[in-house]
């Protein structure tokens, strides 16, 4: 029984991990240019296709090959599509990157066809560890470890350097941010980077577990962190992340529990609950200071 | 065209009557159009008909994305999805109950037996569209901005996935065959030139003004006695009324229903023909379907490869390059002209004149 547990406990928290990841790159550029960036799904798309492009090539070097994928990706969107609409209101933004979103997403199928595509860039990760008589899965086991990391590391930079101090500045309050001396482009860079390195992570880790990448590859998984963001309350970064850990928890906890009948509905639950926080809470369950709108 | 300061009390006596028949120019113009291109199509031959006709029925569609979304400048992304729900409605009441019988075996008794009139089943599944419109819009017209882009994306993936797993009445993943395939260019061409006089007897309408108003500013609008949540939900539910239609022509158009073809393709497809057209007039609804339409064809031509008259080279574009270029535009709108074509104006006698 325990044993049971403990793995329906890992498969939950390495799927709530993953979603945490993407919310927290959608959060990041949502709190400093209120950009609710539906081009994320590319980010996440884009270097799981580089893992694929260098499927036979050392492990490091498609990694690699996919973060630089990942950032120069959303330095150029960030360059070429939204700073010219920056400080317009967001619900133009949100059609602006569903635009992006398509553009990037029509790219792939034009140049590497629709079909789904097989990677296992995390081969080495295949087998399973035995842990108080429990099977684990030694790649969830990563995954849940990697995220950890992930999200110690980025407390660490937001709250102890330079630039985290600019970016909780910028997402406060992006023009008086500027008034003190925050470069605008540069933060608003930095974010893209970061949310970028992200995707790229989460990437690596998701075509790991499904085993394939095809042109939408990234957007069911950024669908649900959407949803993760505005659960937890755009514009709050541990909102986002929570958010993408509950939805991750509650998802596979509805496909372990839900009676058979229901379970292909399990994601219909989850976006119902969307709709109930949104009416209830518009401002997410943990909502961001400096985010009501003034009039 | 009699100026308002021309002189002569007759004139002045005609004037509000010029007036009224001047707020018409825009509708009868539209109409014309729709109505010209529907004659003049009807002389191709039936692969271009079909075409048309299928640009009739995303016409329909963008008028009721537009009735929603342009009026009320909240964010709407379900509009497909209460497509989705016009087209099984009348689907299920219309299709012969053998054939049900074959794809359906679930169905409740009362379900499988009927057989309704196509014009009744259109009715009915516009008719539900409405209804669900009305309940589901009931609490959400409270949200705007990103709040009701989300909700609203939300509605679209809980229809896509509840119509995509509730086998015994839709059939599920698998296609559901056999409607009836009444839909011809002259029937999808008049209801498109219903949709059309609809949103405009709506948008010329007090209701529609106040709801232009909160567009503007909500704030202010409120202050001045306007009902925003009223509002919006009575250009929701009349939106949805007339998507639901279009969904009931777009499914006895290809007489074969995929829940795939209600998701995000479509959506992105009606709300890009809105935006580039320009999403506050319904003139920039209209126009932005006749363009995007148009374009998509041409570049589908060059995807076949096109032979330049009097030339031996043949244009030939790769295949999936249509798309491309579609999403491409879609974003330079955005980016340099984000009021779309139109700029938001409608079209009139004037503005033709340049």
């Amino acid at each position: 029984m325990s044993s049971s547990v403990i793995a329906v406990l890992i498969d939950a928290f390495s799927v709530g991990g993953l979603y945490a990841l993407t919310a927290l790159g959608i959060g990041l550029i949502f709190s400093v240019m209120r950009l609710a960036n539906f081009a994320h799904a590319e980010f996440v798309t884009m270097p799981a296709y580089a893992l694929f492009v260098l499927s036979g090539h050392p492990v490091i070097m498609a990694i690699a090959f996919s973060v630089l994928v990942a950032v120069v990706l959303a330095l150029m969107t960030e360059r070429v599509a939204f700073r010219p609409l920056r400080g317009i209101d967001p619900a133009t933004m949100l059609i602006a990157s569903f635009a992006v979103s398509m553009f990037l997403q029509r790219l792939l199928v034009f140049a590497f066809d629709s079909r789904i595509k097989p990677v296992d860039p995390l081969a080495f990760l295949d087998g399973s560890l035995t842990l108080l008589g429990a099977d684990l899965n030694l790649l969830k086991l990563a995954t849940v470890m990697t995220c950890l990391v992930l999200l110690v590391a980025l407390t660490v930079f937001l709250k102890f350097t330079r630039f985290g101090l600019e970016m909780r500045a910028a997402a406060e309050d992006f023009t008086m941010s500027r008034l003190l001396g925050v470069r605008a482009n540069r933060v608003i860079a930095m974010a893209f980077v970061l949310s970028a390195l992200l995707a790229a992570v989460v990437a690596l880790l998701f075509s790991a577990q499904t085993g394939f990448v095809h042109p939408r590859f990234g957007l069911q998984i950024v669908i649900i962190a959407f949803v993760a963001t505005v659960i937890g309350g755009l514009g709050n970064l541990v909102g986002a992340a929570v958010g993408g850990f509950l939805v991750g928890v509650v998802s596979t906890l509805l496909q372990t529990f839900l009676p058979p009948d229901l379970r292909p509905f399990r994601e219909a639950f989850v976006f119902f609950i969307v709709i109930l926080v949104l009416l209830f809470r518009p401002q997410g369950l943990f909502p961001a200071r400096g985010l009501k709108e003034r009039i | 065209m009699t100026r308002p300061y021309t002189h002569s009390a007759q004139t002045a006596r005609a004037r509000p009557m010029l007036a009224r028949l001047e707020r018409l120019v825009p509708l009868l113009l539209l109409v014309a159009a729709v109505a010209g291109i529907m004659l003049l199509s009807s002389q191709f031959g039936i692969v271009q008909q079909r075409r048309v006709t299928l640009a009739f029925i995303s016409l329909m569609s963008v008028v009721g994305l537009y009735v929603f979304m342009g009026n009320s400048g909240v964010l709407n992304f379900s509009s497909v999805g209460f497509m989705a729900i016009g087209a099984y409605v009348s689907a299920l009441l219309t299709m012969r109950p053998q054939v049900k019988a074959t794809f359906l075996q679930d169905l409740p008794g009362w379900l499988a037996e009927a057989q309704l009139d196509p014009v009744l089943g259109a009715l009915a599944g516009g008719v539900a569209a409405a209804l669900i419109a009305l309940a589901v819009g009931l609490p959400i017209m409270r949200l705007s901005g990103i709040g009701a882009g989300i909700a609203t994306l939300s509605i679209l993936i809980i229809f896509y996935i509840v119509l995509g797993n509730w086998s015994g009445v839709t059939g599920g993943q698998r296609s559901l065959m056999g409607l009836p395939t009444y839909v011809t260019i002259w029937n999808a061409g008049l209801a498109a030139i219903g949709a059309i006089v609809l949103a405009f007897v709506y948008q010329e309408s007090r209701s529609c003004l106040a709801l232009r108003a909160s567009r503007e500013d909500e704030v202010a609008a409120r202050a001045v006695g306007v009902r925003v949540v009223r509002e919006r939900l009575t250009a929701f539910v009349l939106g949805a009324f007339i998507c639901g239609i279009a969904g009931v022509f777009y499914g006895h158009f290809l007489g074969t229903l995929r829940v795939e073809n209600f998701y995000l393709d479509p959506t992105f497809l009606y709300i890009t023909m809105l935006v580039v057209g320009g999403m506050r007039s319904l003139t920039g609804a209209v126009l932005g379907v006749i363009v995007i339409s148009t374009l998509t064809e041409l570049l589908r031509l060059l995807e076949v490869g096109a032979r330049l008259p009097g030339l031996e080279i043949t244009l030939r574009a790769p295949a999936g390059l249509g798309d491309v270029v579609l999403a491409g535009l879609m974003l330079g709108i955005i980016l340099f002209r984000s009021q779309g074509i139109t700029g938001g104006r409608e079209i009139t006698l004037r503005g033709l004149r340049g």
